[in-house]
């Protein structure tokens, strides 16, 4: 705290000696008793305003360092001929961009993206919330069963990819040998596009659905248990409960939650990258996400300042659905919710 | 209460919160070797990938000396192994001491000689073929790797299975079976036809590449001009390859796939082109199968698949003592070792007629006298083929186009196309 407000006196000293040649003196004499004390008050009211973020710049230097600087660092190559290897080159203005639009495997990329994201995101916002709910439950040994659900997430993503690899081989993989035990024709995991997006997705929604539904589980928690009693007396069933009271009640988190699934969904790549040994998603990029694409641009094509515009890119698709999702989430909150007008609570 | 202006507030904060998760979820990974140990030992790492046979050399080193420690980092394939290293030659940190590096990708990486140490040494003058050791010094001069090994190839087969489909067994008959590609994807069709369900050759991708190699200017010609959409000879075994696959030669399978790692032990094919480092790999995947064997042929003469250097990156802390290390591990004597180990066959000239070589038998392979074969086999390659600096990323791009048309997803003439399409994008 000292060492705060003596760093903020120069500030204040300056401020007050400005003061004077402005002539803007005399009203001011009026409302301050004396020099020396105005200082004080005007000091005061500065700690007051400042003080609380001085504490909170840490976070934001480091983002600043570690999050814009790396953004406007990409931009800056984004823009130049730049080899992985050879290093910056010429200034090429919007080419980079340019010829990552014209490029057919963006857009194949960008598909998969969509497509990966869609299957993975959505069952798994949901199945976690089902998940949750189930948990808030008054279960037996429930700690047991809330730490149990966030086991996939402790094991790291390339031992998931190794285990699900081998559930989802196209001949000798362990979920075409049920398939083919119950009599049905085997799936061509790694070859046919929409197979390969779900088995993808899965090793991503067993990775993340845990996770979810312990944030989702910890809002539920807060919500008064009084609510609840009154719901039942009112005759209103566990599910009617669940879906009129705690979904509703937990809102910020499942934005919260939709809102980071998103993103993680949006940049998938591990699972996907790993899904084979070459490391392109498939023979026909059936399962190349975009930031596998920018890998690849990157590090076998070696052309750093394509990889960098097709991040830029996928920064911008983010931020978009984010904020659509946002939008949308809100929305459907507030429609199904008691109020359109936002006089809830 | 929610205000409009709380709401606001509320939507801002997730907007930022929203733009720092996207900003900041992308991690890294860093670097863990301080280049001593705890006992203030130096410590070397070498990185190479699949079967070096280095195992027990590097154990050998460590008994010998009293300063250094020796680690080795496998990668599982060479494309593994050259992303980590283009990564980190590109951040200018955390490569290992010394880095092995795959004939394919060496002109490429060639380029970039200066991030590498000049290992040129008085004593190991005239110890490589004379080709080997031109192809890993620069223009002006410098020695920027040691050659390990070359790839001879031979032809590696299940005899039990040709029994099976009334083939002849012994490897000197066989030997006279596979005199050029016609007749040994002839012999391939009637063995289909005879044992159903087990393919002949392993993958599409590896018989392709065994082809490519032996076409002396492929993808690149002299001045590393890219002749690949235009050359005949590319075309040709494209369409061999794809027309066999169409015949269930093939198993259809990617090499180094998980599949066709559990292929070898599913009587998944018969034959494979064997270049000297696949019989380690061979002997890994189909652990505990018999009937393996290796003939001393390669349908159209001779041909060299892969190969590798040893490199000492110039940004390691010990150049010094990796160089030693590099030295000493592809001395003649200690590559003999290796060579019984997982097979790579030497590129050192004194280990060629050496009798611990030319003697070796394997008996994985029936006994076989893998030495005195693969020795032959080198003998009977007529030139190296050429390989510039983009020879890896067209090679990828050439086998997807062929895995498209094993998998169905193309015919043959969209998969050519496609692939004339991705030369194009490489530039």
């Amino acid at each position: 705290m000292k060492a705060g407000s003596t760093a903020v006196e120069p500030v204040g000293d300056t401020g007050a000696s400005s003061v004077s040649p402005t002539g803007s003196r005399s009203p001011r004499k009026r409302r301050d008793v004396g020099p020396r004390p105005a200082w004080r008050q005007r000091l005061t009211l500065l700690d007051a305003k400042v003080t609380p973020y001085v504490f909170v710049s840490p976070f934001f230097v480091l983002f600043l360092v570690v999050g814009m600087f790396p953004l406007g660092y990409t931009a800056w190559v984004s823009i130049h001929d730049w080899g992985l290897l050879s290093g910056q080159g010429e200034f090429n203005g919007l080419d980079n961009y340019r010829r990552v639009l014209e490029d057919r495997y963006f857009w194949n990329a960008l598909r998969n993206t969509f497509s990966i994201f869609v299957l993975s995101s959505v069952p798994q916002v949901l199945i976690a919330l089902a998940l949750a709910g189930l948990l808030d439950t008054q279960l037996r040994a429930r700690t047991l069963w809330r730490m149990s659900v966030l086991l996939p997430f402790v094991v790291a993503p390339a031992a998931v990819a190794l285990i699900f690899g081998n559930v989802f081989g196209d001949r000798y993989g362990l979920a075409n040998e049920l398939i083919q035990w119950i009599g049905l024709d085997p799936i061509r995991w790694h070859v046919d596009t929409l197979a390969s997006h779900v088995a993808i997705a899965s090793m991503v929604n067993w990775r993340w659905t845990g996770y979810n539904a312990l944030i989702l589980l910890a809002a539920m928690q807060a919500v008064p248990r009084d609510v609840y009693e009154s719901a039942a007396l009112d005759g209103a069933g566990r599910v009617r409960q669940f879906v009129s009271i705690t979904v509703p009640m937990i809102r910020p988190t499942v934005i919260f939650v939709i809102i980071t699934s998103t993103i993680g969904g949006l940049q998938i790549f591990a699972e996907p990258r790993l899904f084979d040994t070459q490391g392109l998603g498939g023979a026909d990029r059936q399962y190349q996400t975009l930031t596998m694409y920018l890998w690849e641009l990157g590090w076998r094509v070696r052309d750093l300042g394509m990889a960098s515009a097709v991040a830029w890119l996928l920064f911008l698709i983010i931020v978009v659905f984010a904020l659509l999702n946002l939008f949308l989430s809100r929305r459907a909150g507030s429609l199904k919710g008691l109020n359109r007008k936002g006089g809830r609570r | 209460m929610q205000t409009p202006k709380t709401r606001r507030v509320r939507l801002a904060t997730s907007a930022m919160l929203a733009l720092t998760l996207a900003t900041t979820a992308a991690a890294c990974g860093g670097g863990d070797d301080e280049g001593t140990t705890a006992d203030g030992k130096i410590k070397l790492t070498v990185a190479t990938f699949n079967e070096f046979g280095y195992e027990e050399l590097i154990e050998e080193y460590n008994a010998m000396q009293d300063d250094v420690v020796v680690e080795q980092k496998k990668a599982g394939t060479a494309n593994e192994h050259q992303d980590n290293l283009y990564t980190k030659l590109a951040a200018g940190s955390g490569l290992s001491d010394i880095e092995a590096i795959e004939v394919d990708w060496w002109s490429a990486l060639m380029e970039q000689s200066d991030a590498f140490v000049d290992l040129s040494d008085p004593e190991v003058e005239g110890r490589w073929l004379d080709w080997k050791t031109e192809a890993a010094t620069t223009p002006d001069g410098a020695l920027i790797g040691y050659g390990t090994d070359i790839g001879p190839e031979g032809i590696c087969y299940r005899a039990d299975l040709f029994e099976k489909a009334g083939l002849p067994t012994d490897r000197e008959e066989v030997a006279e079976l596979f005199g050029d590609w016609d007749s040994y994807f002839e012999a391939g069709r009637e063995f289909v036809e005879k044992v159903p369900g087990t393919a002949w050759y392993d993958s599409s991708g590896g018989t392709a590449q065994a082809m490519i190699n032996q076409v002396e200017y492929s993808f690149e010609d002299e001045d590393n001009t890219v002749i690949a959409a235009d050359n005949p000879e590319v075309k040709e075994v494209f369409e061999t390859i794809t027309a066999n696959a169409a015949d269930g030669l093939s198993t259809g399978l990617t090499q180094w796939s998980e599949d066709w790692t559990a292929s070898f032990q599913d009587d998944g094919f018969a034959t494979m082109a064997c270049p000297g480092w696949m019989l380690g790999v061979i002997e890994g995947n189909a652990a505990g199968v018999e009937g393996w064997d290796i003939a001393n042929v390669f349908p159209g003469g001779g041909g060299n698949w892969g190969g590798s250097y040893l490199t000492v990156p110039a940004q390691g802390d010990h150049t010094e003592e990796a160089k030693e290390l590099a030295k000493w591990l592809t001395a003649p004597e200690q590559q003999i070792k290796a060579f019984e180990a997982k097979g790579t066959f030497p590129s050192q000239v004194e280990a060629l007629d050496d009798p611990a070589l030319t003697g070796s038998t394997n008996a994985f392979f029936n006994d076989a006298p893998t030495g005195e074969i693969l020795a032959d086999r080198a003998e009977a390659v007529p030139f190296i083929a050429h390989k510039g600096p983009k020879f890896a990323d067209i090679n990828t791009a050439f086998q997807q186009a062929i895995q498209r048309v094993d998998e169905g997803q193309e015919s043959a003439d969209e998969a050519w196309d496609s692939f004339l399409a991705d030369i194009e994008r490489l530039g």
